[in-house]
């Protein structure tokens, strides 16, 4: 079964048509990565996949792991495994990451009608992920997102990927911000969660994060509008040509 | 969530302390006068002075009006309708040990979950519980009084620690004070009065539970906290009361006196009955407390988390007269429905060196109405004293408001005041990013709520931090749409 299948998908933002028929398909197991100028509607397709409510959807369909997504409040799209690391993740205030996250853990785990983990596991094991990122100890404790860095920000949207475990996780410019070293690790972390069974989908202006996590398929977002699709090499191509070439042939 | 389910979710979820005990009750008939007054103190049988002090009080009273200068709208009090006393125990009987309380009533307190058995207690907090108008009982009192700690009902100090009653009975908040303080002097039932030794580090939490359970009582309990030089002593009072569809009356007047070093933390969890969500019933909850630290170096923390009651009227207040005193301030008031709160705090700058915090947290949800109002007065021979306030509103939804009415005067210019405030919406960012990670809409609230007090919340002992938590996560239900 697919793990995701968007069929001419248009949608508006404030009564804006911003996607206007996007079709993409993606098997377990598959990487597709995502490029496209500034303001072509690719953060839109990730917000309307999470079920971000001033994003409306005007026609077509997306199916996860073949049920209607329209039909799945964002909530329960996470719980049955939909993960969206955000472009601008939002500060909250006075919320440890622990708590979030223990939140989330156990909000995902009572989607699956598992039982919570116990404190210490779940503790020691997040202590364990947090390493693997470089994030010190004390992170943990920090309020979300709250003074992080750029770079920060998106090692925590890592975190929590690597915490949650998504079987379709949307990967919106992970990679902005990062430094050489932390875009190293952090294509370590997304590539350590690569199997048969997860789909990722990655939303990025550089192809840097491209030859780390080599994606099947690269899709050119323009304009509401995927107008080419290649293989890996493709992020290069881009890179040395810009849009400006496509953008004419699609206008 | 659509609006069909949250409406039947906040409909099938209630208040949860809002059962009546059915019990045999000596209650005065409704209406006040001296001969009322009289009464009650016979009763308690107090000596003399006690029945002179009212009257006085009661005589000021009748003079005062009441008065309408907060934010809070309410229909006229009909004082003549509310019965000034309600015991648990028969006439001139008073609750001597355990076993002669009514099975009933101690059912209530461990439907309360506060156990009253000694045994059951929790480990380190020794409570009493004033039941309408009375002091039930109050445990750990025997190893309390090895060290010199006197805690006990406000009845049995007037009886036996008269001394001490007299001296500092109405030196904060004297009998004339303000209308609900004056009426509180002449007809307050019971309370809980503390006294700390010399030196002495009070090594359990003491703690009051207050419980309105008769229909038309007002409820006028009076707490009177004394720590005496170098002690210590942190305490807790909670409140809850029956679900009524008609509006009770909660008047108490709290005072701390804190002498050379010493140090007071009063927390309050207050849950008084907030009324139904279309604004039906409820506690009007007007309050004076004020502590003063009496002498050199002395420290007194407020806080309080506010979500019970149909209208919160308090100012938790500190005189700053010894130099090097300490006074804090730390407040989460939630409004929800059609609750009103208008509270804050004053700190009054008196002694040189002294030093305030101010830490506001609103919340408004529904029609909820929330106000700040504050006062920080600095006086002439305070020099170097010094005040942060910060002021912090929370709106849920869209109908409901936030104001802060911070008020500054400062006489002296080596003074130091700093006020901060700010206003937020919850943000549907927040809301989404948490439900992108797997919480419903309610626990998206409920966790960015619980941030936005966090660190009100961290001043309470751990046990009651967790519980106040949970009262927010109650009252807040069905608050998002
Ligand atoms: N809340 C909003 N109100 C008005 N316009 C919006 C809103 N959100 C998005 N848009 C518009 O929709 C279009 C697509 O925005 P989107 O964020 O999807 O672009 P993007 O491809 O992710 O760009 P970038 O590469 O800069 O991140 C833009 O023109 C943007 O201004
Ligand atoms: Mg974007």
């Amino acid at each position: 079964m697919n793990i995701l299948e968007v069929r001419d998908l248009h949608v508006s933002v404030m009564h804006k048509p911003v996607l206007r028929g996007v079709d993409l398909v993606l098997h377990g197991g598959g990487i597709h990565a995502i490029m496209g100028p500034n303001g072509s509607g690719k953060s839109t397709l990730a917000h309307v996949l999470a079920g971000r409510d001033d994003a409306q959807v005007t026609a077509g369909t997306m199916l996860y792991q073949g049920m209607d997504v329209l039909a799945m409040t964002p909530e329960i799209r996470a719980g049955a495994g939909m993960f969206l690391a955000f472009q601008n993740p939002v500060e909250i205030p006075g919320v440890s990451n622990v708590r979030l996250l223990k939140e989330a853990s156990n909000a995902h785990r009572r989607y699956l009608q598992l039982p919570e983990m116990d404190a210490m596991t779940f503790r020691s094991q997040l202590q364990d992920r947090a390493r693997r990122l470089g994030l010190a100890d004390d992170w943990l404790l920090r309020a979300v997102n709250v003074g992080f860095s750029g770079g920060e920000k998106k090692r925590n949207e890592l975190l929590q990927m690597l915490v949650l475990e998504p079987h379709l996780a949307i990967l919106d410019e992970i990679d902005s911000g990062l430094d050489i070293d932390a875009l190293t690790t952090v294509a370590e972390g997304i590539n350590s969660l690569r199997d048969a069974q997860r789909a990722m989908l990655l939303i990025t202006h550089y192809p840097r994060l491209l030859d780390l996590v080599v994606p099947d398929k690269v899709h050119v977002l323009i304009g509401g509008r995927i107008v080419l699709t290649g293989g890996p090499e493709l992020a290069g191509q881009l890179e040395a040509r810009g849009y400006g070439w496509l953008a004419e042939e699609h206008s | 969530m659509n609006d069909a389910t949250i409406l039947s979710s906040a409909l099938s979820r209630s208040y949860k302390h809002g059962f009546v005990t059915s019990i045999h009750a000596d209650t005065l008939p409704e209406g006040l006068d001296e001969a009322v007054i009289q009464q009650i103190s016979s009763r308690k049988q107090e000596p003399e002075f006690m029945l002179a002090w009212r009257l006085a009080a009661y005589r000021h009273w009748c003079d005062m009006t009441e008065p309408h200068w907060s934010s809070v709208r309410y229909p006229p009090i009909d004082y003549q309708g509310i019965s000034y006393y309600s015991s648990p125990f028969a006439k001139n009987q008073d609750a001597v040990a355990l076993e002669d309380v009514d099975p009933a009533l101690l059912a209530t307190y461990a439907k309360l979950g506060i156990p009253l058995d000694e045994r059951l207690s929790l480990a380190g907090v020794a409570v009493d519980a004033v039941f309408d108008s009375v002091s039930v009982a109050t445990t750990h009192q025997k190893k309390l009084a090895q060290l010199g700690i006197i805690f006990c009902s406000m009845s049995e100090a007037v009886r036996e620690h008269s001394e001490l009653v007299r001296r500092y009975l109405g030196s904060v908040v004297p009998a004339g004070d303000n209308f609900f303080a004056a009426l509180n002097a002449a007809v307050f039932s019971d309370g809980t009065f503390c006294y700390i030794p010399p030196g002495v580090r009070c090594p359990m939490e003491l703690s009051t539970y207050f419980r309105i359970n008769a229909a038309r009582t007002g409820q006028f309990e009076r707490t009177l906290i004394i720590a005496d030089r170098n002690s210590y002593v942190s305490y807790l009072e909670g409140c809850t009361a029956p679900q009524r569809d008609r509006h009770q009356l909660h008047a108490a007047v709290v005072e701390l006196i804190a002498l050379e070093g010493a140090e007071i933390n009063y927390a309050t969890v207050q849950n008084w009955y907030p009324g139904d969500a279309r604004g039906r019933g409820g506690i009007y909850n007007f309050v004076t407390k004020r502590g003063e630290c009496r002498e050199d170096r002395a420290r007194i923390s407020w806080t309080q988390v506010e979500t019970g009651s149909a209208i919160t009227w308090k100012y938790p207040s500190v005189i700053l007269r010894g130099a090097g005193s300490i006074g804090r301030f730390h407040s989460v008031a939630l409004t929800h429905h059609y609750q009103q709160a208008d509270t804050g705090t004053k700190m009054i700058h008196i002694g040189r060196d002294t030093h305030s915090t101010i830490l506001s947290k609103g919340i408004s949800a529904g029609h909820g109405h929330n106000a700040y109002r504050g006062l920080v007065k600095v006086l002439a021979g305070a020099n170097g004293a010094r005040n942060h306030s910060q002021c912090d509103s929370l709106l849920l939804g869209s109908e409901c408001s936030a104001h802060t009415y911070p008020c500054i005067e400062v006489r002296n210019h080596s003074a130091k005041v700093e006020h901060e405030a700010t206003t937020s919406r919850i943000g549907e960012e927040q809301l989404f990013y948490c439900r992108q990670r797997g919480l419903t809409r309610e626990e998206a609230v409920a966790l960015i709520v619980n941030g936005f007090c966090q660190e009100v919340l961290r001043e309470l002992p751990m046990e009651f931090s967790v519980e106040a938590r949970k009262l927010l996560e109650v009252n807040l239900e069905g608050s998002v749409g």
